[in-house]
């Protein structure tokens, strides 16, 4: 089950915690792997640490409409071909609404929400060709539920689940899927950073007492990029310990 | 060349629709007579964009719903 031999994905955000979990149970399943993300140190340090041969690093600044555009034709020109897409690097600029600065606003909408759109745009055209594809897109809980201080946030990854939505519809005739995957809180630098007492606030919101890992993020995207899931579209998968059941 | 072109047109119609090659005419409307959806054409328009090596901008694109249509474009572009 879920045997992605002789598959290649694009990894957005491949650096970063939840990324690099995800290049990771990929790449255990057999996939090749390309990784994107804006460090190209911390990339190639990941590419070393994924099971089997031919994984390359793609650097790619996402806030740059021509370097995400130039992005799925060279995945595909390394890789070979493109069978899963994977939308998972994200930013936040958290403020309140009230003192949210215009950029502030636009730099989240165009890293998050523009351009997956645009990688999804790029991908369709390979995926269309071979009638197959797998798309699935990192969004949050916050994209469901709100959360203070973050409009921006919170209305990116709102879209990101809107827009899936759409292109499974669009899509789904040529073999190919579109869902999302989207994780409650989940151990990272971020969520260490966090002081003790607001750790402890939030752990009583979880049902399941603990906050997740980038696994178990990796694990549903696996899922949903697996041939066995292939008639599960415009979905979306959440990861959160049954901290909103939605 | 320009019988070439209609020929190689057809083919990849014949192909990418699923359809009879002898009701592929160059009158035939790729939505109405051959029963393409929008995403047919996009593809369509794909596969012409790769098969001749020309770029097929979107308001052209638009104008391409018969067979005859796609055959003219592709024949402008080259003798260009």
């Amino acid at each position: 089950m879920f045997d992605l031999s002789g598959m290649t994905a694009l990894v957005t955000g491949a650096s970063g915690g939840i990324g690099s979990a995800i290049a990771a149970a990929l790449a255990e399943q057999g996939a090749t792997i390309a990784l994107s993300g804006t460090r190209e140190g911390k990339l190639d340090e990941v590419r070393g640490t994924l099971k089997g041969d031919g994984h390359v690093s793609l650097p790619c600044n996402l806030s740059d409409g021509a370097a995400v555009d130039a992005l799925v034709p060279s995945a595909v020109e390394k890789l070979g071909k493109l069978d899963i897409l994977v939308n998972n690097a994200g930013i936040t600029r958290d403020n309140l609404a009230m003192r949210m600065k215009d950029e502030e606003w636009s730099d989240v909408l165009r890293v998050n929400l523009e351009a997956a759109f645009r990688l999804c745009r790029a991908a369709a055209r390979p995926m269309m060709k071979a009638r197959f594809g797998r798309i699935v897109s990192i969004t949050s809980i916050v994209g469901a539920t709100g959360n203070p201080g973050q409009a921006n946030y919170a209305a990116a990854k709102a879209g990101m689940v809107g827009m899936s939505k759409a292109l499974a519809q669009e899509l789904a005739s040529r073999g190919i899927t579109v869902n999302c995957v989207a994780p409650g809180f989940i151990r990272s630098d971020m969520t260490d950073g966090l002081p003790d007492a607001q750790k402890s606030a939030l752990l009583t919101k979880i049902p399941a007492g603990d906050l997740g890992e980038g696994a178990d993020i990796a694990a549903a995207v696996t899922y949903l990029a697996s041939r066995e899931a292939g008639y599960v579209t415009g979905e979306t998968l959440h990861v959160n310990g049954g901290m909103a059941m939605l | 060349m320009s019988d070439d072109i209609a020929e190689r047109v057809k083919k990849i119609v014949v192909e990418h629709l699923g359809v009879e090659s002898d009701k592929v005419t160059e009158d035939a409307s790729f939505i109405d007579d051959l029963g393409a959806d929008s995403l047919d054409i996009v593809e369509l328009v794909m596969a012409f964009e790769e098969e001749f090596n020309v770029e097929i901008p979107d308001d052209a694109a638009e104008k391409i719903t018969t067979v005859k249509d796609a055959i003219d474009y592709i024949r402008n572009v080259k003798a260009a």
